[in-house]
């Protein structure tokens, strides 16, 4: 299968902190991947690669073999690629709906309300479109980034840390809302919470050091006597 | 609906106003309309889209200069010569943009404050031509429109009041469309803007060059209504004025630009009747602002009592 993103010897040093350490890493369509290692590891590094908030020294990402090395951010937004924040990244002041409606009309303004609203219904947020993006809580602060991010309509949505600070009660509905993306959206997802990453990545890489430890699939990387030393025994 | 009815009530009110007030006071509201087209334009950059420029009285003088030039030189009557004034402020304006947008924060008010500065000594360079400090008085038979003597008040004040209306519901209509929602966007989150695929520089630039028609357009009326172009209305005063007013009225809101010209004028007017010393009312009135009501006017009434407020 022709992988929707590729990457070949993808590098970034910081000085002499090899962030993003020659990496070559395959994301396949319609698969949840997984990208997890420790502290550090270079994974939000390496997704800033992909998305184009950062740009490598050397080494290529390709979108569906399109070289996107060079592309500004904005542009791979549209070829598809969304990013969701680590540290939540809205706009504090407009609306939830405003919010989503940027997102919406990126891509084309039709049917601006009813889209808006589909995606707000989708995370669990319907009803809230007038309320102050600042005002929700912590969790449908989240959520609302999430359906910004699905409001894109996107060929890849990449989650950095998505359940970082959600309730065990919210992170049960998120899984089955990303189980419910794929097969149309593929999802690359950073992400700590290790029963999450089990339970729902179809492909698990494990960066450590700017570097591949690892690659396969969930049984794969359990049983991976590198991976349980770097990180998972720990 | 509301926001129309609102916007549509208060210029039905300046036309009525012009039966009610002495000509003394019409003709200071005609400056004020004039002005606060100014100020609308520089909210759209600076309220709406964040951009905080030190350098719009170089597209007042663009469009200024453009049409009072053109009326000297050419003899342009004033519909032409305020066309010439519009796109002569929102050409400058694009053409500081493509430079001035490379940077953001104190950096563009830097370099957009030196843009201006270089205009006006371009300005007072080729005194030969621009009248340099004293300026130049425009031509009268130039300043007619349809037959009409802006010279004389009715037609001055009406003309102001066309252009005030034309230019306030356009900006009602920009801020509420979807491109309105991107200028305030790349203001609360630029990161994130570009992240949800808008490209931050042409936005900007967008917006910049939106308000320099509006500065274009109060520029050129200026001198086809009043008269007279000079050196002066480059200055750096007349790139803090429009901020003022903003400020005072409520950057970011459609109606702050016009409330704060008229309570601008009313406070120096009074200020000035009381003392000599007038600017220093003003400027205690504008410190107990930022103090009391950072968001300016109808900034507070709309976070306050009317969200709906545009």
């Amino acid at each position: 299968m022709a992988p929707l993103i590729e990457t070949r010897g993808l590098t970034l040093h910081f000085g002499g902190l090899k962030a993003v350490d020659g990496v070559d890493f395959r994301l396949n369509p319609g698969e949840i991947h997984a990208l997890i290692g420790p502290n550090g590891a270079g994974k939000t590094t390496f997704v800033s690669l992909l998305s184009g908030r950062r740009m490598p020294q050397s080494g290529a990402i390709l979108l569906a073999g399109e070289d996107i090395t060079r592309l500004p951010a904005h542009a791979r937004v549209r070829k598809g690629i969304a990013y969701t924040f680590q540290i939540t990244s809205i706009f504090p002041r407009l609306s939830v709906f405003d919010n989503v409606a940027l997102a919406v009309q990126s891509h084309g303004a039709r049917d601006l309300p009813a889209k808006t609203r589909d995606a707000l219904v989708r995370v669990g947020l319907g009803g809230l479109e007038d309320q102050e993006a600042q005002t929700l809580s912590y969790g449908h602060q989240r959520l609302l980034e999430l359906a910004m991010g699905l409001a894109l309509a996107p060929r890849v949505l990449i989650l950095d840390e998505p359940t970082q600070g959600l309730a065990a009660s919210e992170i049960d509905s998120f899984i089955r809302l990303i189980e419910s993306l794929v097969p149309e959206t593929t999802v690359l997802l950073i992400e700590h919470n290790m029963e999450v990453v089990m339970d729902l990545a179809t492909r698990i890489t494990v960066l450590n050091f700017g570097q591949v430890l690892a690659s396969g699939t969930p049984a794969q990387i359990r049983g991976n006597p590198a991976v349980q030393e770097a990180y998972l025994g720990a | 609906m509301k926001a129309w009815t609102l916007h549509l009530a208060l210029i039905a009110g300046l036309f009525a106003a012009q039966f009610l007030l002495s000509p003394y006071h019409a003709t200071n509201l005609a400056r004020i309309m004039v002005l606060a087209v100014f100020a609308m334009g520089y909210n759209l950059a600076f309220g709406y889209t964040g951009l905080l420029s030190l350098g719009h009285a170089l597209f007042f003088a663009a469009g200024m200069y453009a049409a009072g030039l053109s009326a000297q030189f050419w003899g342009l009557s004033a519909g032409p010569a305020l066309i010439l004034g519009i796109f002569g402020g929102g050409a400058m304006a694009a053409a500081v943009g493509l430079l001035a947008l490379r940077t953001a924060g104190v950096s563009f008010m830097i370099v957009t404050l030196m843009f201006a500065q270089a205009g006006y000594l371009t300005i007072l360079y080729f005194g030969a031509t621009t009248g340099g400090d004293e300026g130049f008085t425009l031509p009268a038979a130039t300043r007619t429109f349809l037959g009409f003597d802006l010279s004389t008040d009715t037609p001055r004040f009406l003309a102001a009041l066309t252009i005030f209306a034309a230019g306030l519901l356009v900006s009602l209509v920009v801020v509420r469309s979807p491109f309105g929602r991107t200028m305030v966007a790349m203001r609360e989150n630029e990161e994130r803007s570009r992240m949800l695929g808008m490209n931050p520089f042409t936005v900007k630039l967008a917006a910049l060059a939106i308000s320099g028609l509006y500065s274009g357009a109060a520029g050129a009326a200026y001198a086809l209504l009043f008269g007279y172009v000079g050196a002066s209305f480059a200055t750096i005063q007349y790139s803090i004025l429009p901020m003022l007013y903003v400020l005072l009225g409520g950057a970011g809101t459609t109606l702050g630009p016009f409330l704060g010209a008229v309570l601008m004028f009313a406070l120096i007017e009074a200020a000035s009747n009381l003392t000599s010393a007038y600017l220093f009312l003003v400027g205690a009135a504008l410190v107990a602002l930022v103090l009391f009501a950072p968001k300016g006017i109808l900034g507070t009434v709309r976070e306050r009592v009317a969200r709906w407020l545009p």
